[in-house]
């Protein structure tokens, strides 16, 4: 390839890079502007008139009033905001508990049948909702959690795939390591602690990450499970707000969008190294 | 062999006891009410009178699980091919682009981290009649498109599903390409292989145990779309974008258990013969 045919490349690709993230500069922008202003822009989703919706790249009179009128005047938002919250780190604390443990043991300790119990693992990260709606109703019923946090966080907990990607990246410490440790007369519980856990720690972040993404933004569960409004995430009630709250809207969506982008972008490193190796070959 | 002996049964047990919490909670939250489901797809959702594989051929005669099943099968037959194409293509091209490359992916991958409900409000004003992308198509086509309420709705979530999984499907491409050893580009290199010979030859071949996974996870995730197309039109959306989570959804509304149970087991059944299937076809391809 030519320089003339990498530069043109480039920009090819940085045209749709900046395509893709057009939407989410959008929503920013978007809450950072006045209720007035964006009526104006978007008054034929308003009033129903024949011109064409309009946007500019930056608001025309940036402000804050949006924003803090979410912060300051809707106390829904906190609810549902700390529901959120309650929901992902509970999923998150009780995945890394039962989880890393888990991963450690499929990859490195000496079970008998663990080739199957990692099959029937995969099988079981790779089915959809839809199949296991139902069944985790059943349970969540049968435990008396329906219409609490609890009926969303604990299916979440034992969900296969956080097991699955960890167990890969504990796959890749050798195990000579290990074996060199115990006969130096570790325990297991010690070997786990520190070897398994340092060396595997990419794998713990890109787990954490990919479940907070995943958690941050459940919908379908919480709407099976959770039927007290006061006890929904904000994925449920941002559709919920009207129109003619349009400003609080955007403002309330940034900050819904704020927890996850700086984690990616913090983690991004590690977010790369955990889906490049979900996808590897077995 | 000596080192085994060695393990007497304290040792296993503490070897157990790591896997022994998460793998009792799948069996509790997943497995045993899984297989409680497919015992219940054989009996009345009140009372439990056994009916045989009635609520299957009810199920399968119900119109809007018809209409569910066609869409869901219709989106990931158009959606999975474009993904692997224009993700493979991205991947290709970002690797030759070594330095702007790495941040042009991170540009891709974005939108992956985007909460489906932080968006919604810009979903609307995109596929508004009047909105931007009609805006942009009619100084280019002269024409706009009704996305809302005509069957145009059902490439909203095309566009939608491409837009969240472009990235992630590219870095998995990414990654595979990478395990390619060099060794077989120089080889074909001497023996004069050149351009589009050593992607035919070498590079694709060497993608397919890729492919594979990239599939399963990209049919996995196209199940997912659901949440664009409720939060964009909630619970009765046009009728081309009428998912599988739409009928689930009115069904639990109507206590109507006996049918979830059948749809579940079908579909756990159809996605474990595609996983296979999947395998099977990749493992043949050259």
């Amino acid at each position: 390839m030519n320089k003339v045919q990498k530069i043109l490349l480039g920009m090819a690709l940085a045209g749709l890079a900046l395509m893709l993230c057009f939407p989410i500069w959008f929503g920013i922008t978007g809450a950072f502007s006045s209720q007035w202003e964006l009526e104006t822009n978007l008054a034929p989703v308003f009033t129903g008139t024949e011109e064409m919706v309009t946007w500019s790249f930056l608001p025309q009179a940036p402000t804050l009033e949006p924003l803090v009128q979410v912060l300051m005047d809707a106390p829904e938002f906190f609810v549902m905001f700390w529901n959120s919250v309650t929901i992902t780190l509970g999923i998150l604390a009780g995945q890394l508990l039962v989880g890393v443990p888990a991963a450690w043991a499929l990859a490195q300790l000496p079970l008998p049948g663990k080739g199957k119990i990692l099959s029937g693992y995969i099988v079981l990260m790779l089915m959809p909702f839809q199949v296991l709606m139902y069944p985790q109703y059943l349970v969540v019923r049968d435990l008396g959690l329906l219409d609490t946090l609890g009926a969303v966080i604990l299916p979440a907990v034992f969900s296969t795939f956080p097991v699955f990607l960890l167990h890969r990246f504990f796959l890749a410490i050798p195990g000579e390591i290990l074996e060199a440790a115990r006969i130096d007369g570790a325990g297991e519980l010690r070997i786990f602690w520190q070897i398994g856990i340092p060396l595997g720690m990419p794998g713990v972040m890109a787990v954490g990450i990919l479940s907070f993404l995943d958690s941050w933004n459940l919908i379908e569960q919480p709407m099976t499970y959770l039927k007290t409004k006061s006890l929904w995430p904000l994925s449920l009630f941002l559709p919920q707000i009207q129109l003619k709250d349009i400003g609080m809207g955007f403002a309330a969506a940034l900050l819904m969008l704020i927890p996850a982008l700086l984690l990616f972008i913090s983690g991004q490193e590690y977010l790369e190294q955990g889906i490049a190796l979900s996808g590897g070959k077995d | 062999m000596e080192r085994k002996q060695r393990r007497g049964f304290g040792q296993m047990w503490i070897f157990w006891a790591f896997l022994l919490p998460n793998l009792l909670g799948v069996l509790i939250f997943t497995l045993v009410p899984m297989l409680r489901v497919l015992l219940s797809s054989f009996q009345t959702a009140v009372g439990g009178h056994w009916v045989g594989f009635q609520n299957y051929a009810t199920v399968l005669q119900n119109s809007a699980f018809r209409l569910a099943v066609a869409n869901t099968t219709r989106f990931t037959l158009i959606c999975i091919p474009i993904l692997l194409v224009i993700s493979l293509g991205l991947a290709l091209g970002l690797r030759a682009l070594p330095g702007i490359g790495v941040r042009l992916r991170s540009a891709f991958l974005m939108p992956m981290a985007v909460p489906a409900a932080s968006v919604v409000l810009v979903w609307k004003v995109l596929f508004h009649e009047q909105g931007l992308l009609n805006g942009i198509l009619i100084s280019i086509t002269g024409e706009g498109v009704r996305w809302m309420d005509t069957d145009a709705s059902f490439w909203m979530l095309v566009i939608s599903y491409l837009w969240r999984n472009l990235g992630y499907t590219t870095v998995l491409w990414t990654a595979g390409l990478a395990a390619i050893p060099e060794s077989i580009y120089e080889a074909a290199r001497v023996d004069g292989a050149q351009g589009w010979q050593v992607l035919r030859y070498i590079t694709l071949p060497s993608l397919k145990g890729t492919g594979y996974t990239i599939d399963v996870l990209s049919l996995l995730n196209s199940f997912k779309v659901f949440r664009e197309a409720w939060l964009v039109e909630g619970d009765y959306p046009q009728q081309s974008m009428y998912l599988m989570q739409h009928l689930y959804n009115n069904w639990f509304r109507e206590l109507d258990f006996d049918k979830i149970a059948a749809a579940s087991v079908m579909t756990s059944l159809v996605v474990f013969v595609l996983i296979g299937l999947l395998g099977k076809a990749w493992d043949k391809k050259e």
